[in-house]
């Protein structure tokens, strides 16, 4: 993993045709975007925590954009606690520790798609060819005001169609040619 | 005590404050305007306060929150004291915001209020820009009003905590091009520094380098390419900082 201190994961909200579809206008004119802060960071095969209060949390295999002199591409599972409201920041629905499983491989191509499944079952398959904004205008749009440094990473977006997972749920993020990324829902 | 990070014929130094001059690691006392100055700690997460002193919320016109507005902004946003911000041609309102950064010494999880400032390693002074043109109601305050690159003055001292007896009542204020336009005090928080503590660390782990900008109270004005800006605060620090706009960016640039 490129990952060092000083780096910036950044994840884009809203960036699928059929999100931007269901809002009411205005409609986001800037991309949507969020932090993952370091305490998020996870890997493959750690325990995921399920807060005390709530019952499932959100599943979002995602690809991560890995910023250098060439782009390179990993698998992310970008968890969040389930949130209707995109007006304020979702600090405590998404900045918990551990909430954002980074694959410890990259590739430099593009996939077509990243799937989730929950317990085996395939639940989401979420296509590149679906992003309101593709990865080179997302960057283009972005930088325009925020520099992305080599090493950072850019999440693409959330499928609308990321499954909820329970506590005892193992949920799996699969990307052609790369590691799947495995974890388990567990009670904190 | 209190420290700073500069640069200096060519190496990156830890500096202290010796009778106004400075004091590098290495012995080398040199002056204030002989270095590039850096934020001085290299920042972990960044935290922001949206409508965080009770004057402001009701200057725009919003009520006080119930619970803390935080937001997050990348480390591409700060820049050193008596750096330079950009303010991009065409745009109509950009505004400073004087505010008491808090920097984390150690890791948090789970704290209490009463033992929260066990945790804060320092105190530095912010200045957090905001362009309005570009606020949007997705994840509001969003990136593009809030994280943009240098948008963000930091400095110029690491304050030790030990040397700042009571955090939660300091004058604070902003000058633009030497008139005072902003002024007010810490203890006028809505959310108090343990409070905040308190409240994201029940969420989430906090870690020694994290930063948090605890909010601006009113008095807000528009910069100007050319403004030479000053936000303080009495005991923490005077941080300058001059706006520019895109044709200097570009020849910086080269």
């Amino acid at each position: 993993m490129p990952l060092v201190y000083g780096s910036a994961v950044y994840g884009v909200a809203l960036n699928f045709r059929a999100e931007l579809e269901r809002l009411t206008p205005p409609l986001p004119v800037a991309p949507v975007l969020y932090l993952r802060p370091r305490n998020t960071w996870n890997t493959s095969g750690a325990p995921l925590r399920l807060p005390a209060g709530e019952s499932a949390l959100k599943m979002a295999g995602t690809l991560g954009v890995v910023m250098g002199r060439a782009l390179s591409y990993i698998a992310v599972n970008d968890v969040s606690v389930p949130h209707e409201s995109y007006f304020r920041p979702a600090i405590r629905q998404r900045c918990r520790d551990g909430f954002c499983v980074l694959g410890a491989q990259s590739t430099d191509r593009v996939p077509d798609e990243i799937r989730t499944f929950i317990n085996g079952e395939l639940r989401c398959r979420a296509a590149i060819a679906e992003l309101a904004r593709r990865i080179d205008r997302l960057i283009a749009d972005i930088s325009e005001f925020l520099t992305l440094q080599p090493g950072d990473i850019l999440l693409i977006g959330e499928s609308p169609d990321s499954p909820l997972a329970r506590a005892g749920d193992r949920v799996r993020v699969e990307i052609d040619g790369l590691p799947v990324l495995e974890n388990e829902v567990v009670s904190e | 005590m209190k420290s700073a990070r500069v640069a200096y014929a060519g190496a990156i130094h830890s500096a202290s404050d010796h009778n106004g001059r400075l004091r590098l690691s290495d012995g080398r006392q040199v002056g204030e305007g002989d270095v590039v100055w850096l934020p001085p700690v290299q920042p972990g997460t960044i935290f922001a306060l949206g409508l965080n002193y009770a004057d402001h919320a009701k200057e725009l016109a919003f009520k006080a929150p119930a619970e803390p507005l935080v937001f997050l902004k990348g480390p591409q946003s700060l820049c050193g004291h008596r750096g330079q911000t950009l303010r991009p041609r065409g745009v109509t309102y950009m505004h400073y915001e004087c505010e008491l950064a808090v920097v984390i010494g150690k890791t948090a999880r789970r704290v209490s209020k009463a033992s929260a400032y066990d945790y804060v390693a320092g105190y530095t002074v912010a200045n957090d820009y905001a362009i309005r043109d570009y606020l949007e109601n997705y994840y509001r305050p969003n990136f593009r009003v809030k994280s943009r690159d240098r948008s963000t003055p930091i400095g110029p001292w690491l304050v030790d905590a030990a040397d700042v007896p009571d955090p939660m009542n300091l004058p604070l204020r902003t000058l633009v091009n030497g008139r005072v336009t902003q002024q007010g005090s810490t203890r006028d928080m809505i959310f108090d520094i343990p409070s905040l503590i308190a409240y994201l660390s029940e969420f989430m782990t906090l870690s020694e380098g994290d930063i948090i900008l605890t909010g601006t109270p009113e008095g807000l004005s528009g910069v100007n390419v050319g403004d030479e800006v000053i936000t303080e605060i009495d005991g923490i620090g005077t941080l300058k900082n001059t706006i520019i706009g895109d044709s200097e960016e570009a020849s910086n640039v080269g």
